[in-house]
């Protein structure tokens, strides 16, 4: 698989950043710097705010105060750079292979490379045989994994994910599980919000630990879950933050 | 059955393509502006056929109110005008707006009411007196009121009876403002009396109990007049194949197709394309 | 009833009679209100969409007066395009004036304002599902308008269908810009209006029904396209 041609989009620099929706701090000043390398994982408990800050720093969300930097960042219109996976797929009225395609339209491949590029991207994730399904009749599982193919079809260098396993069941979970250490083994930058903590602790290098719309700690993931250093996440690991 | 984005666009530019192609756009054709009473008579079904089989030239008939006709012509969007309403035609002519006026047949106007007869003129030749016993006995009448030629002979019919009908009217006088055919539905649900010309009525079907209670005075005959509009003063008519159509209608082989046309053996238009005055 | 029973009857033998008269006023019936609804849903429907997915000042104000022009009067819009393409109008040099063309402009205008206002809310609907992974990847404003379109094209079906019905119901526009002239724009409407006001009511109204039975199967078609279609696609 292609690397990406510098210049690179990471590091990604957030700088006192403050998302507020009618008076009220979603996210309370947050400071951080996202390198290249390390699988990212962000977990806390609900309303902390992290599936705002992964659409802040994709861009979904401008931030009210405080600066998000891409170290060199993509062109206006131009193809994206990163992706970003949802808890629910959101996928067309086409077959699964069409909307890989329509993906790849967008990022400006030409159309005779679509249909190859969409198929190496189903059988990268073991949709292939299931390529002129349609793709909303297919089973939760399968459709998330489309969207994942769907991502990696981009090329992207950072991968946003929100809670992209919550709907499925441990089978699919698994296989997405999978697809997301593959992607990250062909050198694309892991961004994950996930409220299973069990997941965090297979999937992820280092944590970012958020309460009430701040960065409570950061750390590597093992001394995170041996050892938190923050009152509140010690709290959140024993179950006695609310989910 | 699976519809391509492909297919599907294919199929519409075809479909647009067949609503926008015109058959017509070939063809010579004139538009005609004449009155709804005249199309309903049934006389251009019978005369235009001829004239297109001597000519190869379709005739496009725009049947409206008198009033809307000469109006049409003044917009210059008919070619040539066909309307029985010698004061409007001559003041048509008088603005420029046509060539000449040639007189070409006469229908006459007889007046329905319901066979009850409230005002008790069956039978009488004399429509003045038959319109003043109407108005006596304040029967329901229904008046079209729209201008047309056929509510101006009307108008014109109770100025001769001595009657200002603006004043004497009441709640028995229905001004309607609808074309003949509507104004007639209107009398036969009503039993009112009401003025028609003959050839709507001998086409009309939905009677009631309607039936002609005054005809053959003179002062009823409706004469119509045809007029090429000026294309000096509108460049876009087609000013051959318009004057080949005024000349045709008023030839011998013209007014006999007039005289030919029967409803149940009945003619209904009288030529006089040659009668001075007319 | 009798005018209704004397009507299905000779409703009957109209349509068994095959008489080209007949055939030749529904076939200009379905050309006419046909092509409206193509030339009108290639405007209306990327205008109403396109309303859905963006923001911008005064965007209240014409989302309403799109809705408040659903209702346009067909008596007004055919006044208007008859001035409009009149002899004496601004566009009369084109002569379009008494041609089935006309009537296809005149029903265009009637039901573009239906189609862009009913797919405006169906897009707006669905763009909260859509917006932010088309955000996502990257696809511009008019890309997501052509995307959303497809996508929503069962919705947009019956929206469609509206349109379509709307334009071959009406008498008003038709009659005054293509002057109901016998077998160049009498059309089934404008027919009916004048057997009506010939008295003719039982033939008035055969016409009617047959004028219904065709709206009727065209709808029940799409219907079944469109749910064959859906159960396939989701």
């Amino acid at each position: 698989m292609d690397m990406r041609t510098p210049p690179s989009l990471l590091p990604l620099e957030l700088d006192q950043v403050v998302f507020a929706v009618g008076g009220r701090r979603i996210i309370d000043g947050i400071s951080l710097r996202l390198d290249a390398g390390p699988r990212t994982v962000i977990v806390g408990p609900n309303g902390a705010g992290k599936s705002v800050l992964l659409r802040l720093c994709h861009g979904l969300l401008q931030p009210t105060l405080g600066t998000i930097s891409w170290t060199s960042p993509e062109p206006a219109g131009g193809p994206r750079r990163q992706a970003m996976v949802f808890q629910r797929p959101v996928l067309l009225r086409r077959t699964a292979v069409a909307n890989i395609a329509h993906a790849l339209a967008i990022g400006g491949v030409s159309r005779a490379q679509r249909r190859p590029r969409a198929l190496e991207a189903l059988r990268r994730v073991g949709l292939e045989r299931l390529a002129k399904h349609p793709a909303r009749v297919l089973s939760g599982g399968e459709q998330q994994r489309l969207a994942l193919a769907r991502a990696w079809a981009l090329s992207p260098e950072v991968l946003f994910l929100d809670e992209p396993t919550a709907s499925l069941d441990p089978g699919a979970t698994h296989e997405i599980e999978n697809a997301i250490g593959a992607m990250h083994a062909s050198g694309t930058k892991i961004v994950m919000v996930t409220h299973n903590l069990g997941q965090a602790r297979r999937l992820g290098d280092e944590i970012l630990f958020m309460h009430q719309g701040r960065l409570a700690e950061r750390a590597p993931a093992d001394r995170f879950f041996r050892q938190p250093e923050s009152r509140e996440a010690a709290q959140f690991l024993e179950g006695e933050l609310p989910w | 059955m699976v519809v391509t984005r492909r297919t599907f666009a294919i199929s519409l530019v075809a479909l647009i393509a067949l609503g926008t192609i015109s058959a017509q756009a070939q063809e010579r054709f004139i538009t005609l502006a004449s009155t709804t009473s005249t199309e309903q008579s049934g006389l251009f079904g019978h005369l235009l056929p001829r004239f297109e089989q001597k000519t190869g030239i379709k005739v496009h008939v725009v049947a409206v109110g008198t009033g809307q006709a000469l109006d049409l012509a003044r917009r210059g969007d008919a070619d040539v005008v066909f309307v029985h309403a010698r004061a409007a035609e001559e003041k048509f002519l008088a603005e420029g707006h046509g060539v000449k006026r040639f007189p070409v047949m006469y229908n006459d106007f007889v007046l329905l009411g319901p066979k009850t007869d409230p005002a008790k003129i069956a039978g009488s030749k004399d429509i003045l007196e038959a319109l003043k016993k109407v108005e006596a006995a304040k029967a329901p009448f229904v008046s079209r009121g729209d201008k047309s030629g056929t509510h101006l002979a009307e108008l014109d019919l109770w100025k001769a009876a001595g009657i200002d009908i603006d004043k004497t009217k009441g709640p028995w006088y229905r001004d309607t403002g609808q074309g003949m055919g509507p104004a007639l539905n209107t009398a036969a649900s009503m039993n009112a009396y009401i003025l028609t010309d003959r050839g709507t009525w001998l086409s009309f079907k939905n009677r009631g109990d309607l039936t002609i209670l005054v005809e053959g005075d003179k002062r009823l005959f409706n004469q119509y007049g045809v007029m090429l509009v000026n294309p000096d003063k509108h460049p876009t008519v087609k000013k051959e194949l318009g004057q080949m159509f005024v000349d045709w209608v008023i030839s011998p082989e013209g007014q006999k197709a007039i005289a030919d046309y029967k409803i149940n053996g009945e003619q209904l238009f009288y030529p006089n394309a040659g009668q001075p005055g007319a | 009833m009798n005018s209704l029973s004397e009507a299905t009857v000779q409703a009957a033998q109209l349509v068994a009679s095959g008489d080209p008269k007949l055939v030749q006023i529904v076939l200009l019936s379905l050309r006419v209100s046909l092509t409206a609804v193509v030339i009108a849903c290639l405007i209306g429907l990327p205008f109403g969409a396109a309303i859905a997915v963006s923001r911008f000042a005064g965007r209240r104000s014409v989302i309403v007066v799109l809705n408040a022009m659903m209702g346009l009067p067909p008596v007004v819009v055919g006044l208007v395009v008859y001035l409009l393409l009149s002899r004496a109008g601004p566009l009369g040099s084109f002569g379009l004036l008494f041609t089935p063309t006309a009537m296809v402009i005149a029903q265009t205008i009637l039901i573009v304002p239906i189609i862009a206002a009913l797919s405006r809310q169906v897009v707006e609907d669905a763009w909260q599902e859509y917006r932010e992974q088309l955000k996502s990847l990257g696809e511009s404003r008019l890309g997501a308008v052509a995307t959303l379109l497809w996508d929503l094209r069962f919705s947009l079906v019956t929206i469609v269908l509206a349109g379509f019905g709307r334009a071959a119901a009406e008498v008003g526009a038709v009659i005054i810009v293509g002057g109901n002239i016998d077998g160049v724009t009498r059309v089934m409407t404008t027919a009916i209006a004048l057997e009506t006001s010939k008295g003719d009511l039982p033939l008035a109204l055969g016409l009617g029904m047959i004028l219904l039975t065709i709206v009727l199967a065209l709808n029940a078609a799409a219907y079944i396209v469109k749910e064959t279609a859906q159960q396939r696609y989701g």
